[in-house]
């Protein structure tokens, strides 16, 4: 007869429960004391599976199928960003907050630039805001659209994602004529944005927005009523709105509970004040109607963009004031002036108060916020991202408890991670 | 239901705990509370039950390293950012803390929230947070040496290579050697 682990003397059993590397005794008060002896199975997932979003480590205690605990490990895609922000002047810093949550660049850069702003109390002109809020609600679809291929890639709907990254490709097509980058492009800095709009954008954003609502209904018909889709996807994650709070959840996922909170309507940025859109709720606070709001704000984010393109109003695209943002290069030729503001800025940088301030947008995630601590000097003393993709990774483990192995794919998918949001 | 009036959070703290509230600093229409870390707990378990003032939601804990300027009480900085969905309004309630024993009550025990931002900070600044459940890093790896966002912490260039460090440098270099 062979022996199995659990006929081996207590001291062995702890020996050859290793189902992980390293010592399981560090695992003590963090799994139930039955996966100590063996009796659950303690498995290890990702940080390279396809279903984590990135890399995302899972250590799940499983009996049988049923998840038991689930503590999740990240830090893999940990590139010291806040770091080396302390080492660069605040205009060259843009360019790393791209790099955090790579599906919404222009949303950390907005909330950088934000923070920017409020300690060094500059002005942004009105186009700008008008301008920024184009790009935020682009980004909010791009995220979006990436999120809704794969999720349904994740449970198993292959075609929703070559369909969502036909439409993301014209979004980033657009943020190529901004910017010069389909992802990284740095285009919003303090004061305002790096350039105007190009002649060719207009027009081809038009375009996107009269067939793109057309597109929102398609992807809905494949995944709304789909029996397979519903049967993985309600009452599956049920988050109750208090427990979701208190877990600092935000965003979507926070409101898939109900709880009625867009930093775009309560404390409103860059004029969102101005445009009348909704805010979808759900009541269920399930894996479905996480999935259900991301559809509706899409076409809200639409109806938004469509709103701000009318109002497009004329004037500078960024701020007037030469000690923040460089004169325009025709005036270089004429004003010694500007010759001098470009040379400190591109030199020095600009200098903010020894002071904190903090700042919070709504990201296609939840809410983004930026801490900025300055020194009085050029560079700032502290800079920290509060990131929703962080709370959510550290909501999972409770989210999760009590489901099947199966359903995590699906609750991680709903919570809409990105591991270089969380990492930073 | 009768909605309580708002309450200005400052003055509310001041009338009902005098002993606790150390400063109240406003920067940009940005209200700071700054109290000592040992009343952390109940300044935090304050605001958020008070009717009038109600900071149900715990958006960002943040730490910031004052090294080397010494003209602030303390060497750390820790800042709780409190939202309050009822009154739409934010407060951030600060404290201090000693380069020689840096240890913050753990906010766990009023937001679970604070489980993650917590071992952040403990992993990037050092600061320890007692009554913690899970005090791990997080984002650095377990036997990482050291606390990168201190500023006293370099931000790892290379030594630059001279004829007289040559050999040094290559001994520490962590490619094989033949």
């Amino acid at each position: 007869m062979e022996l199995t682990r659990r006929d081996l003397p207590a001291e062995r059993q702890l020996k050859e429960a290793k189902t992980w590397e390293g010592n399981i005794e560090e695992l003590r008060g963090l799994v139930s004391e039955r996966a100590l002896t063996g009796e659950t199975m303690l498995l290890n997932m990702g940080p390279h599976h396809p279903s984590t979003h990135g890399v995302l480590r899972l250590l799940l205690e499983l009996d049988g199928e049923e998840i038991v605990t689930c503590l999740p490990d990240v830090g893999f895609l940990h590139t010291g960003i806040e770091k080396n922000i302390e080492a660069k002047t605040y205009e060259k810093a843009v360019t790393l907050t791209d790099r955090m949550d790579y599906l919404a660049p222009m949303s950390n850069n907005t909330v950088f630039c934000m923070a920017i702003e409020k300690l060094g109390d500059i002005d942004v002109p009105e186009r700008a805001q008008v301008i920024r809020v184009i790009c935020l609600e682009l980004t909010r679809l791009n995220s979006h659209l990436v999120w809704l291929g794969t999720h349904a890639l994740d449970m198993g709907a292959m075609s929703v994602f070559l369909y969502c990254f036909r439409e993301r490709e014209r979004i980033l097509d657009m943020f190529e004529m901004l910017s010069g980058q389909r992802m990284m492009g740095s285009y919003i800095r303090p004061g305002g944005v790096w350039r105007d709009l190009p002649d060719e954008f207009l027009p081809v954003l038009d375009e996107f927005l009269g067939y793109f609502p057309r597109k929102v209904d398609d992807y809905e018909k494949l995944l709304k009523n789909n029996p397979i889709w519903r049967d993985r996807t309600e009452g599956i994650g049920v988050v109750e709105p208090e427990e979701a709070l208190a877990l600092g959840m935000s965003g979507p996922s926070l409101r898939g509970s109900g709880v009625n909170w867009d930093l775009r309507k309560a404390m409103p940025y860059s004029g969102y004040e101005n445009y009348d859109f909704s805010v979808p709720l759900g009541d269920h606070g399930d894996v479905y109607d996480r999935f259900y709001i991301r559809i509706e704000e899409m076409r809200e984010s639409v109806k938004i963009i469509q709103q701000a393109v009318k109002r497009l109003p004329k004037g500078p695209f960024r701020t007037q004031n030469r000690k923040f943002a460089p004169p325009p290069r025709a005036e270089l030729g004429r004003s010694m002036e500007a010759v001098i503001h470009h040379f400190k800025l591109w030199t020095e940088g600009f200098s903010l108060p020894d002071e904190e301030v903090y700042v919070a947008i709504e990201s296609p995630r939840g809410e983004l916020g930026c801490y900025l601590h300055g020194t009085g000097g050029n560079k700032p003393r502290r800079v920290h991202f509060k990131t929703p993709s962080f709370m959510h990774i550290s909501a999972l483990g409770t989210i999760s408890e009590g489901h099947m192995l199966a359903d995590l794919v699906g609750i991680i998918g709903s919570i809409d991670i990105v591991l270089g949001d969380s990492d930073r | 239901m009768q909605l309580v009036k708002a309450l200005d959070p400052a003055q509310a703290l001041q009338e009902a705990m005098p002993e606790v509230v150390q400063d109240i600093h406003v920067f940009r229409e940005e209200t700071t509370i700054i109290v000592a870390p040992k009343d952390i707990v109940t300044t935090l378990r304050y605001l958020r039950d008070t009717p009038g003032l109600l900071y149900n939601y715990l958006s960002d804990i943040s730490a910031v390293d004052y090294y080397p300027d010494y003209s602030r009480p303390e060497r750390f900085g820790v800042s709780y950012h409190l939202y309050s969905m009822l009154y739409n309004r934010r407060l951030r309630v600060k404290t201090y803390v000693p380069e020689d024993d840096p240890v913050v009550p753990t906010a766990t025990v009023v937001w679970p929230a604070a489980n993650w931002l917590e071992r952040e900070i403990y992993d990037m600044m050092g600061i320890e947070f007692a009554g913690h459940p899970d005090m791990r890093r997080v984002l650095m790896p377990q036997d990482w040496d050291g606390h990168p966002h201190r500023r006293d912490y370099p931000l790892g260039y290379e030594t630059v290579m001279f004829s007289f460090n040559v050999d040094e440098i290559d001994r520490h270099k962590p490619y094989a050697k033949q």
